[in-house]
């Protein structure tokens, strides 16, 4: 086998200096009752060349066609990678030894100050799983913080968020209530429950909707504000935390990520330094050596399950921590102007779509509110039939489903990018004119 | 340590996106939600940001760098045809909200794993959803949950933990509720099977397993531990992170275990990325696959297809379907490897770990000498001068290898915890021996040169304590103008 070393004469020489007589004693401690039972799964060994075939044509089974039109969106975007060559990271483990792992430490340290600088927070994370665990790790974090066993979540958080906020909120045992959406398409904070250890709230939202957030903390009492977001809109948009967010999480995929049919992701986590104590998964720090040189280790670490064990305030020890480093690449070569730039071509190209998709027959935007790069647009006719007419001339949206979810029936969801062009958009306006 | 901050950036961006090719609205969004500062991120030249991403890639040790004998983590050789096929444009750019017609060859690798999986562990359920092991072991913590909760027995809060078993584990029964009860080891480093008896009632969830145990020995009782669990109404969790200890040889479904986590990114050869992403997928049995997470890739009469319909799930994990670009290149290397691939694996860990034990033991105090699996602890306590654990670590990057785990499990005193993996060569082996051998020398003639280690690395031995005291925790921008 090519992945292994040694050859049966190495195997013959170490057998004996370990003292048994053949490979099977080496297994002699596991009873033949369970060995009998072991079946093969029937897999021949193939050849690099058979598999890398086989892939190929794997990968020619999904219909990626360059030439097609993706506005699918929901927390995943098709934006454009400039080319950057990265060195190979990626074989090393968790910096549990810092003075051989500066690179990926060095990287995590800055990947932090940059999600604190779009985020407007004071301290974040090397990464999360995900923009949904990130979210469900926000509410477990209010719930250590203030012992309240409720989080209220807004309608606009995206379904596939909820599901898992859902999931992990029940095994907590934590209540999980809503808030509806407006007209606008933003939260109705008209009636938030008292007794709350967060409110959790999106923008952009699932709708696509930018919400207001410049009079919602001081709406909430002691609640946590919590804040999904998404980091190339905040680019443009008043960041979370100059609004009073308590914790501020997302989705980290649009800042220079593959789609890769939805994973690996880049869950964003941060918050306030009096939660530092708080705060799941690994950090960077700045720490010096014995020689009195910068270097950085991991910090705040009597959090984390290797010390806490049981009362540790996550689970997580493997993370993103590549994708986070994708991401840091992809910042740093844009620069804040290159993002701002970014936020600015994604708005215009999403509104020049909307206002010709708007002026349809039968057509009209769901919402009022300000929008960043997506919008619900509600169509004449059967959502799912639209869907697949658009599909058949090449051109990708959204599964209604998702908006099922949000009580939405009669509307598809559009998310354009900077990699969309006016031709293309052109295109889809008249592809919605036939389908409609 | 230079970072992207302290690059005096000049000429901004530019060039990367093309201009604006429709009319811009400037009342798009209104003037109230801009922000007002921008935010403070250079932009770097692409010769400059290429140089600085390379020389701290240089400050790195991978495996690709060398040996990499990390306790539990089985750092093996990652291959690079898995790297190949994540980067196919079909399956990068698949979106996972796209039509399932659209991504029939991401559906069927995914059918394809799972059902790999399946056999690999025994069990019939599989979900690949988990991100990382540890969250595959809170989806299992969720699951017996749910198992419980649907049959009305709820009194069940308990979850039995040996004290050789993972690091994650106490963390993720705690996250799914559960309170933790510890099940000590006997003198042989197995499970002390009458303090198991004596706790099992009708509070326990489940058991916790980690096969083989922290410290590389296989329970030889298994069956006997797990019969005894069921029999108590409890469920058996057998932690995968040591599957390369036994894979292909024997199932965890076979010796009793209702759940089991992979370790993709440890046993099937994915790459660790310096701390992830991994994937931690999950195998159930017969009884727990109702709860299951959604949606669940199925076979149709027209191809395959996302079920969402699962009345009893525990919901989901993940945003979409797990890390797929993880979950492929494993699909990749199982591929490779076959059946007798798998084998090779488990007989080349296991002759690697114990040829090292058997050299090694005349050097360092090994605290359970028997039979090991894929890997054993030995005991830094002893050595001449007080020198610790952690020196002999820091001393070992001097001689070009990186460290095992060391403190944990937290059963052996200054714990050296060696996983050499199957990939590793005998003169690999013996150049780590001669290595360690050194250093227990150097304890007795040159101790001073193991506490100032390591002297050959980028930096020298790091201030933790200040780290933890005086967190710095993002760059110190000049905040005066």
């Amino acid at each position: 086998m090519r992945y292994i070393s040694n050859s049966d004469v190495d195997r013959r020489a170490m057998l004996d200096t370990v003292g048994l007589p053949s490979i099977e004693a080496l297994f002699s401690d596991i009873s033949e009752e369970v060995k009998s039972r072991c079946r093969p799964m029937g897999l021949p060994a193939k050849s690099e060349f058979e598999v890398a075939r086989t892939l190929r044509e794997l990968a020619d089974a999904n219909v990626v066609d360059p030439s097609g039109i993706s506005l699918l969106g929901g927390g995943v975007y098709d934006h454009y990678i400039p080319s950057v060559g990265r060195s190979e990271f990626y074989t090393a483990y968790t910096p549990y030894q810092p003075e051989v792992s500066q690179g990926t430490l060095t990287a995590m340290f800055e990947f932090q100050t940059l999600i604190c600088e779009l985020t407007g927070m004071e301290v974040a994370n090397a990464s999360m799983y995900d923009g949904a665990t990130a979210v469900a790790e926000a509410a477990l974090l209010a719930e250590r913080v203030l012992g309240r066993k409720q989080v209220v979540v807004s309608r606009g958080l995206f379904p596939h968020y909820r599901r898992v906020l859902d999931t992990y909120c029940w095994a907590a045992r934590i209540a999980v209530k809503e808030l509806p959406a407006t007209q606008e398409g933003r939260t109705d904070l008209a009636n938030v429950p008292d007794g709350a250890s967060a409110v959790i709230v999106q923008t952009p939202n699932a709708f696509g909707t930018i919400e207001d957030l410049s009079q919602v903390k001081e709406r909430l009492g002691e609640a946590l504000l919590v804040v999904a977001t998404h980091p190339i809109a905040l680019g443009l948009l008043v960041p979370p935390g100059d609004s009073g967010a308590d914790v501020v999480v997302g989705e980290g995929q649009p800042l220079g990520l593959s789609a890769s049919f939805g994973g690996p992701l880049l869950g964003l986590f941060a918050t306030r330094e009096r939660y530092l104590r708080q705060i799941p998964g690994r950090i960077a720090g700045l720490t010096v050596d014995t020689d009195g040189n910068d270097g950085f280790t991991m910090a705040a670490q009597t959090r984390e399950q290797h010390i806490r064990r049981e009362r540790a305030t996550s689970n997580i020890c493997t993370n993103s921590a590549l994708c986070a480093l994708t991401a840091t690449v992809y910042l740093a070569t844009l620069g804040a102007e290159g993002l701002s730039e970014l936020a600015r071509i994604n708005v215009a190209k999403a509104h020049y779509l909307a206002d010709r998709l708007a002026a349809l027959p039968g057509c009209e935007l769901v919402f009022s509110g300000p929008f960043f790069n997506e919008f619900v647009l509600r169509v004449p006719h059967d959502p799912e039939r639209v869907r697949q007419g658009l599909a058949s001339r090449g051109i990708l949206v959204d599964d209604p489903r998702w908006l099922r979810y949000l009580g939405i029936h009669d509307g598809l969801r559009f998310a354009v990018t900077e990699k969309r062009t006016k031709e293309q958009l052109d295109r889809v306006v008249e592809a919605v004119e036939c389908a409609s | 340590m230079k970072t992207i901050f302290d690059f005096r950036t000049g000429d901004p961006s530019g060039g990367v996106f093309p201009p604006i090719d429709v009319p811009e609205s400037t009342s798009a969004i209104p003037a109230s939600l801009r922000r007002e500062r921008p935010p403070r991120i250079p932009s770097l030249s692409e010769p400059d940001l290429v140089r600085h991403y390379t020389r701290l890639s240089k400050l790195n040790f991978g495996v690709d760098d060398g040996f990499y004998p990390l306790g539990s983590c089985t750092m093996k050789y990652n291959p690079k045809l898995n790297e190949d096929a994540a980067r196919l444009a079909g399956f990068s750019d698949a979106h996972p909200l796209a039509d399932a017609s659209v991504v029939q060859g991401a559906l069927a690798v995914m059918h394809h794993m799972a059902t790999m999986l399946s056999e690999i562990a025994g069990l019939p359920g599989v979900t690949l959803q988990p991100a990382a092991g540890a969250h595959g072991e809170l989806t299992g913590m969720f699951l017996a949950r749910r198992y419980f909760e649907k049959r009305g027995d709820t009194g069940r809060s308990r979850i039995l933990l040996p004290d050789s078993a993972h690091g994650t584990n106490p963390a993720s029964a705690a996250l799914a509720g559960f309170t933790v009860t510890e099940i000590p080891s006997d003198g042989s480093g197995m499970v002390d099977v009458n303090a198991l008896a004596s706790t099992l009632d009708d509070t326990v969830a489940a058991i916790m397993l980690t096969v083989p145990n922290t410290l590389g020995i296989f329970e030889e009782r298994i069956l006997e531990i797990t019969a005894r669990v069921r029999e108590a109404g409890g469920l058996c969790y057998f932690d995968g992170a040591n599957l390369n200890a036994f894979i292909g040889r024997a199932r965890p479904g076979d010796m009793g275990a209702d759940i089991f986590h992979f370790n993709l990114h440890k046993t099937l050869s994915t790459p660790h990325g310096g701390g992830g992403p991994g994937a931690g997928p999950v195998a159930v049995s017969e009884r727990l696959a109702p709860y299951l997470p959604v949606p669940r890739v199925e076979r149709g009469s027209e191809g395959y297809l996302l079920n969402w319909e699962a009345p009893d799930t525990i919901g989901a994990v993940h945003s979409f379907y797990g890390n797929f670009a993880v979950i492929l290149k494993a699909y990749a290397y199982l591929l490779q490897l076959g059946d007798q691939g798998l084998l090779a694996v488990s007989e080349n860990a296991v002759l690697n770990a114990n040829y090292l034990q058997a050299r090694l033991k005349e050097s360092y105090r090994l605290p359970y000498d028997r039979l090991c699996k894929h890997e054993f602890v030995l005991s830094g306590k002893g050595l001449a001068n007080g020198i610790s654990a952690l020196d002999v670590a820091k001393r070992l990057i001097d001689y070009g290898m990186h460290p095992p785990t060391i403190y944990f499990p937290l059963i052996v005193p200054e714990a050296l915890m060696i996983e050499p993996t199957e990939c590793e060569s005998r003169a690999t082996l013996d150049a780590f021996v001669d290595a360690m051998k050194r250093i227990a020398e150097e304890a007795k003639t040159a101790p001073e040169q193991l506490r100032g280690a390591p002297h050959r690395a980028p930096v020298r031995r790091l201030d933790q304590t200040r780290a933890a005291r005086q967190p710095i925790l993002r760059y110190p921008f000049d905040e005066t103008p």
